[in-house]
């Protein structure tokens, strides 16, 4: 060996070894390092880059299981696309899962996140740790199981909210299925908006609103003038997130199942009875899959952009 | 507000967030109380409260195979998803890490946002009739592939900035002394990476632990149902529901989701965050 053993090994390797990639420290060349990588990458793109592609192809068929189209499927071009802009049942999924992104996630997580996270800077230790504890089960546990608690709590004879407020007979999930989502995923998803927005609030320099108080800013003013300049980033972040998920979301099948009489079918929801329940038209479900898909592509990309922005 | 007495408003805004708090403690912890109190109780019913305590409903739930059957499903979905997500991730995150192969970087960034966009919901429709075509559907391999497809972009992210933080040096030393890659990868890199891969295995655990939807739409015999999907059956079904057994077994079914995260959330914090929901 040319190097003393009690030489520094990095500058030892480099003059032993033959040139190659710099970073290559095990000597796997490029051939293994792409074996190495292929497996994953060959299930993501049969499993995911696929299954996204044939959507765009899928939209175009008349292609249903049930029908007369199970065996030959028909190309039938944009009609999917402009059947399902007069299809009143779809326009109707649309507006409710603006309601429900909007309600439950962008207002209703984002707000009560960040008021709990901003209690919790000067709250007593105890409180914040059975409420922490409370809003993270929310979100931890499985969906079917939150989904059978509430159907407990909001039950017409024997619900606990009956019970407490005096209402025996009062169906919530029929009479009011859209409050009844909306206040369901606020319970289920406020976790998140917590710990990211107390994360943030951790970086405020409590100097700065320190000044503040003492040029005798209010509580409010201290938060608009203070505080939101600062959290900015993490607004839109976790906005941006939230309204992906949400719009995602199949939870409210669990509890509603979109009814009574498509009253709470949310888009995920009205995509799965089209393309998979009864009739099973794959291809006019496919077209609706497609807009999800454009629609997450954009929120996206959006918030990509953003975080390359703020990166400069 | 400036005709006010500060002392006055000051008080007035103390009460105000003691009853804030209040009611938000109620509101989070009103649906759990079902899952806490119902599984003990003597009577259970859809009311949560506790009419005498007793350990019968569990033992309703010990003599009904269904639903032992149903947990060993959510077992082999869960662990095989986590296993083959954390063998193909440490691979390909190794090797995205040390060896430069072009258009890595454009690579990794188009799978995450991928993963992030074709989310179960946007791709049931494509991903059933690909799999009913295939001659795929009811088959529980196929939805462990299914899911670890969806799965893998994230575990390959957080798994290569894991990979990246390790310093070098080791497997440089390993070299100069002799040693053939195999023997680096297999005593060297294994053991440093192995905190990384367990973090991504519980992470790949807990979502498919709690995944409805896949196995919902992908598979068709209720032997092979996992517990969420069972879970599910048990109040769609109509009539009255048998409380004992829902109670206990939905106890029975959360617990393991609480302790893996308590597990990672003591050991990682707050990184226990991100990638696929729904």
């Amino acid at each position: 060996m040319a190097a003393p053993p009690t030489s520094r090994p990095v500058e030892a390797a480099a003059v032993v070894t033959r040139p190659r990639e710099d970073s290559d420290v095990a000597g796997l060349g490029r051939w293994r390092a792409g074996a190495f990588a292929a497996p994953a990458l060959v299930l993501v793109a049969i499993f995911l880059v696929f299954p996204a592609l044939w959507t765009l192809y899928l939209g175009l068929l008349d292609y249903s299981l049930g029908g007369t189209t199970a065996q030959s499927p028909q190309y039938v071009g944009l009609r999917n696309f402009s059947d399902a802009l007069s299809d009143p049942l779809f326009t109707k999924a649309l507006y409710l899962t603006l309601l429900y992104v909007g309600f439950s996630a962008v207002l209703g997580q984002n707000i009560l996140g960040f008021l709990l996270a901003w209690y919790f800077r000067t709250a007593p230790g105890w409180v914040r740790v059975i409420v922490n504890v409370l809003v993270l089960l929310a979100w931890i546990l499985p969906g079917s199981v939150v989904a059978f608690l509430w159907q407990a709590l909001l039950d017409r004879n024997n619900g606990t909210l009956n019970e407490i407020l005096h209402t025996t007979g009062t169906a919530w999930t029929i009479d009011h299925p859209m409050i009844v989502i909306i206040i369901f995923n606020i319970w289920r998803g406020t976790a998140f908006s917590m710990l990211l927005y107390s994360a943030a609030l951790s970086t405020v320099p409590s100097s700065h609103l320190e000044v503040a108080r003492l040029a005798g800013a209010r509580p409010w003013q201290q938060l608009r003038d203070v505080v939101l300049p600062t959290i900015r980033r993490h607004v839109l972040t976790n906005t941006l997130l939230i309204t992906l998920w949400t719009f995602n979301d199949f939870t409210p099948f669990l509890i509603t199942g979109g009814g009574p009489d498509n009253e709470s079918q949310t888009l995920p929801v009205f995509i799965y009875k089209t393309a998979l329940l009864g009739k099973q038209q794959l291809g006019y479900g496919s077209a609706f899959s497609l807009l999800l898909l454009v629609a997450n592509l954009i929120i996206a990309v959006i918030y990509i952009r953003f975080l390359r922005g703020s990166k400069r | 507000m400036s005709g006010i007495d500060p002392v006055v408003r000051q008080t007035l805004s103390r009460i105000g967030v003691y009853v804030g708090v209040c009611v938000a403690t109620v509101f989070f912890a009103l649906p759990l109380l079902w899952l806490v109190l119902t599984p003990f109780s003597k009577h259970p019913s859809y009311r949560a409260t506790l009419n005498g305590v007793s350990l019968d409903n569990f033992d309703k739930l010990f003599h009904n195979p269904q639903l032992w059957r149903s947990l060993r499903n959510s077992i082999y979905l869960a662990g095989g998803t986590a296993i083959l997500v954390i063998v193909l991730a440490a691979l390909a995150s190794y090797a995205l890490s040390r060896v430069r192969i072009p258009g890595r970087d454009q690579l990794l960034y188009a799978l995450l946002l991928l993963s992030s966009i074709v989310t179960g919901t946007a791709a049931m429709v494509p991903i059933f009739l690909m799999l009913y075509q295939l001659n795929l559907l009811d088959k529980q391999f196929a939805v462990v592939l299914v899911l670890s497809g969806g799965l893998l972009p994230a575990a390959v992210f957080m798994l290569k900035d894991f990979v990246d933080s390790i310093p070098r040096s080791y497997e440089e030393s390993a070299r100069v002394f002799g040693a053939s890659p195999s023997q680096i990868l297999r005593h060297i890199v294994l053991p440093l990476i192995r905190p990384g891969m367990a973090t991504v295995g519980v992470w790949a655990l807990v979502q498919v632990w709690g995944n409805f939807l896949i196995p919902f739409i992908l598979l068709s015999d209720e032997k092979k149902y996992p517990a969420a999907v069972v879970m599910y059956t048990f109040y769609d079904t109509g009539g009255q529901p048998n409380f004992a057994l829902i109670s206990t077994f939905a106890l029975v079914y959360s617990v393991p989701v609480v302790v893996l995260y308590l597990i990672v959330n003591k050991r990682y914090g707050f990184s226990f965050q991100g990638g696929i929901k729904g």
